[in-house]
């Protein structure tokens, strides 16, 4: 990471600065001594959110990835995580749909609701919380079977189609909102491995919406595909808004920018700022988000 | 100091370079040499293995066989009680008939040993399956004895003066009769592969150890294959980190190399002693066996479950698949060839195992083919090992025929796992 940041020695969190929610319009947000003030400025909260976390924090054993992070989703809006690499990003993504359970020595304390419901409680069922929260990774990672069994799996282990015929609509309309239906129409017993890198994407998210969940998370959805496929999924992103809340993490301002209504930056673990994505990238708050959007480290 | 420098300083870059080339490519040379040498060296010792096994046992698979004109008196067999009938006679008749200068009782006792004791139980089943036979006689081929078939295959060295040979003057000289007269001759010998162990050499046969072997890998295979997978699968996908699993780990990587003698003694502690199951069973060995192979398949296994790509559990986790789920929808299918595959490397360890065997009495003499996994019986190794350390020279063949068997069996083994793991294979 370039050191042109205005402390030498990295943004540490200021001690006692720990505000959760605020909102400040400060522009230099340095503290005497070198530290930098990271409390959240911005926007946090919405009207009715989907999703909302308050005073997160994760650790990886000793590492401390998730500081006191708070944040709402907005229902049919995508909201984009940005912030150099290491932030913590992906990190609290995955906590939206307790993907870190699966790793070992992970721990996830505050609040996270998804409906009002907190989905960390005992009662919460995970396998329904990911049917509810779907997923779209970086890599393309299709099953190694055919289109329409990628895209079936889904709505089979979750009992969502009863009969052969639901379960074909539904791959077929998950296929459609996608927009791969028609390249894959003649070909569904077809290998999902042997599509393109973009084309595999596509039906990952096909294979996620074909679950009909209420939020989908994509953690840099477009970092392995080449720019024609980036568009095409940055198009599907936005039409997907109209059914789904979506999460987007990217270290692709442009994209950032493109397609999300809503921003927020991570920087070493803190949600620095987060607000209209037109105002983070015209008009940003905090000294951090600045340095980073224009360029001058991450 | 400086003058190093300066004679280098007259070479430039390239020129440097240039004079390292041939060294790198004499070395690259020489390391190429050196892996084919080692190449070709495995491959000489692999063709002389088999090289000498086939040139000796291949004549176990024949045997020679002496045509008699054998009668069946009706004095002396009764329809109803065919059993109790001498059938021992009408062939020592049929060959004083055939070399009637032959009356010294000494000289008899030579010419009886031509043929098989095997053959009045011939006769015996000729006259079961065909009562019209009492009362005539047939020319009938007859199993030859050992010393008789080791002359015709010629193992009997005919240049050692006549104390020394197996076969004296005389025994020669009758078979030579029979030859020319085309009396007798060598042909493929069923009862190698159809007839349990026998003292006689020319009657013995692997069958016996190969149901042996078969009955035995079943057990191994239905036990360990499970287990192993399964403690694979728990310990690589759902057991937490901690003392405990690593603890288990170090032992099941200890217990890979536990010599396998030490299984065999276990397992005559606990199956036979503690359990009291039977002795020299296909049931203890293939106990003893699994408790050998469960390491080397949990290792494979393992290895195997840790080559699924991580981004397969993720996209069945994120789609709200369970821990379960995960597993056997679609990482086990993924692993399944490398588990086979170790599987295959531990049962065709377990195929060539005798230490183990021979502690839980599988090294018995066993002449009845075993009908059960409780009967009494032998393996192939062991029946291998029976027959090197017999006295009779004509065992020798019937060892390098059995190991012939025993590779054969091994290679049927092999050409499972490959059909098997490529009809597994992840099609794309």
């Amino acid at each position: 990471m370039s050191t042109s940041v205005a402390t030498p020695n990295e943004a540490v969190r200021a001690a006692g600065s720990r505000g959760g929610v605020s909102v400040s319009a400060a522009a230099d947000q340095s503290l005497p001594g070198g530290f930098i003030d990271t409390t959240t400025v911005g926007q946090v909260t919405v009207a009715d959110p989907v999703m909302g976390a308050r005073k997160v924090n994760v650790h990886y054993g000793a590492k401390h990835a998730i500081k006191d992070v708070s944040i709402d989703v907005a229902r049919n809006a995508v909201i984009a995580f940005i912030g150099p690499s290491g932030c913590g990003k992906s990190t609290f993504l995955r906590c939206l749909n307790r993907m870190n359970d699966t790793i070992e020595g992970a721990k996830v304390e505050g609040l996270i609701t998804l409906d009002g419901q907190d989905i960390y409680d005992k009662r919460q069922d995970v396998v329904q919380l990911r049917a509810r929260v779907g997923m779209v990774f970086q890599k393309p990672n299709p099953f190694p079977k055919s289109i329409y069994e990628n895209v079936a799996y889904g709505p089979r282990i979750h009992g969502l189609a009863a009969t052969k015929a639901d379960l074909d609509e539904v791959v077929q309309t998950s296929l459609q909102k996608a927009g791969l239906w028609e390249e894959v129409k003649d070909r569904l017993d077809h290998p999902g491995t042997g599509l393109s890198g973009g084309q595999q994407q596509r039906l990952c998210i096909a294979r996620a919406i074909a679950v009909d969940p209420e939020v989908i998370l994509m953690d840099e959805p477009c970092s392995a595909l080449d720019p024609i496929a980036t568009a095409k999924i940055e198009d599907l992103i936005d039409e997907l808004r109209q059914n789904y809340a979506i999460v987007i993490v990217t270290h692709n301002m442009q994209q950032a920018a493109r397609v999300s209504q809503r921003t927020a930056y991570f920087h070493l673990g803190d949600l620095i700022e987060v607000g209209a994505t037109e105002q983070v990238f015209t008009n940003p708050r905090h000294k951090l988000t600045e340095d980073y959007i224009t360029g001058r480290f991450g | 100091m400086s003058k190093p420098t300066e004679i280098a300083g007259r070479m430039t870059s390239q020129e440097k370079v240039a004079a390292s080339l041939k060294r790198r490519y004499w070395a690259e040379r020489r390391f190429r040499a050196y892996g084919l040498a080692a190449v070709m060296i495995g491959v000489l010792f692999v063709v002389l293995l088999f090289g000498t096994i086939i040139q000796k046992g291949h004549t176990a698979f024949e045997q020679a066989y002496i045509q008699l004109d054998v009668a069946y008196p009706a004095d002396d067999i009764d329809v109803a009680d065919i059993a109790s009938a001498d059938f021992q006679a009408p062939i020592r008749a049929a060959l004083r008939a055939r070399f009637p200068a032959v009356t010294e009782r000494a000289e008899l006792r030579k010419l009886y040993a031509l043929v098989s004791t095997a053959a009045p139980t011939t006769l015996q089943k000729r006259v079961e399956h065909e009562h019209a036979l009492i009362g005539k006689h047939e020319r009938l081929w007859l199993l030859a004895g050992s010393k008789t078939d080791m002359v015709m295959k010629g193992q009997v060295d005919l240049t050692l003066p006549e104390a020394d040979r197996a076969a004296d003057d005389q025994e020669l000289g009758w078979i030579g009769a029979l030859r020319a007269t085309g009396d007798i001759r060598t042909r493929f010998n069923p009862q190698f592969f159809l007839s349990g162990d026998s003292r006689e050499p020319e009657q013995a046969g692997v069958l016996g150890a190969l149901v042996g072997t078969f009955l035995t890998l079943l057990v191994t295979l239905i036990l360990s294959f499970p287990i192993g997978v399964a403690a694979a699968v728990y310990l690589e996908e759902f057991a937490r980190r901690s003392r405990l699993t690593d603890l288990i780990e170090v032992n099941i990587n200890n217990l890979a190399a536990v010599p396998s003698i030490v299984f065999g003694l276990l397992g005559l502690a606990m199956f036979i002693q503690f359990f009291g199951m039977p002795r020299s069973a296909p049931l203890v060995g293939g106990l003893v066996l699994s408790l050998m192979t469960l390491p080397t398949i949990i290792i494979a296994s393992r290895s195997a479950l840790k080559a699924v790509p991580p981004s397969i559990r993720e996209a069945a986790l994120g789609m709200g698949a369970s821990k379960v789920q995960t597993v056997t929808h679609h990482v086990l299918p993924l692993a399944l060839p490398g588990m086979l595959t170790g599987a295959i490397i531990g049962m065709a360890r377990a195929l060539g195992e005798s230490a183990p065997l021979l502690m839980i009495g599988m090294v018995a003499f066993i002449v009845d083919v075993p009908k059960g996994f409780a009967d009494p019986s032998t393996v192939l190794p062991v029946q291998i090992f029976l027959w090197a350390t017999s006295p009779e020279r004509a065992f020798v063949e019937r060892t390098s025929g059995a190991i012939i068997v025993l590779l054969a069996f091994l290679l049927l083994m092999n050409a499972i796992a490959v059909v098997l793991r490529s009809r597994f294979e992840r099609r794309w």
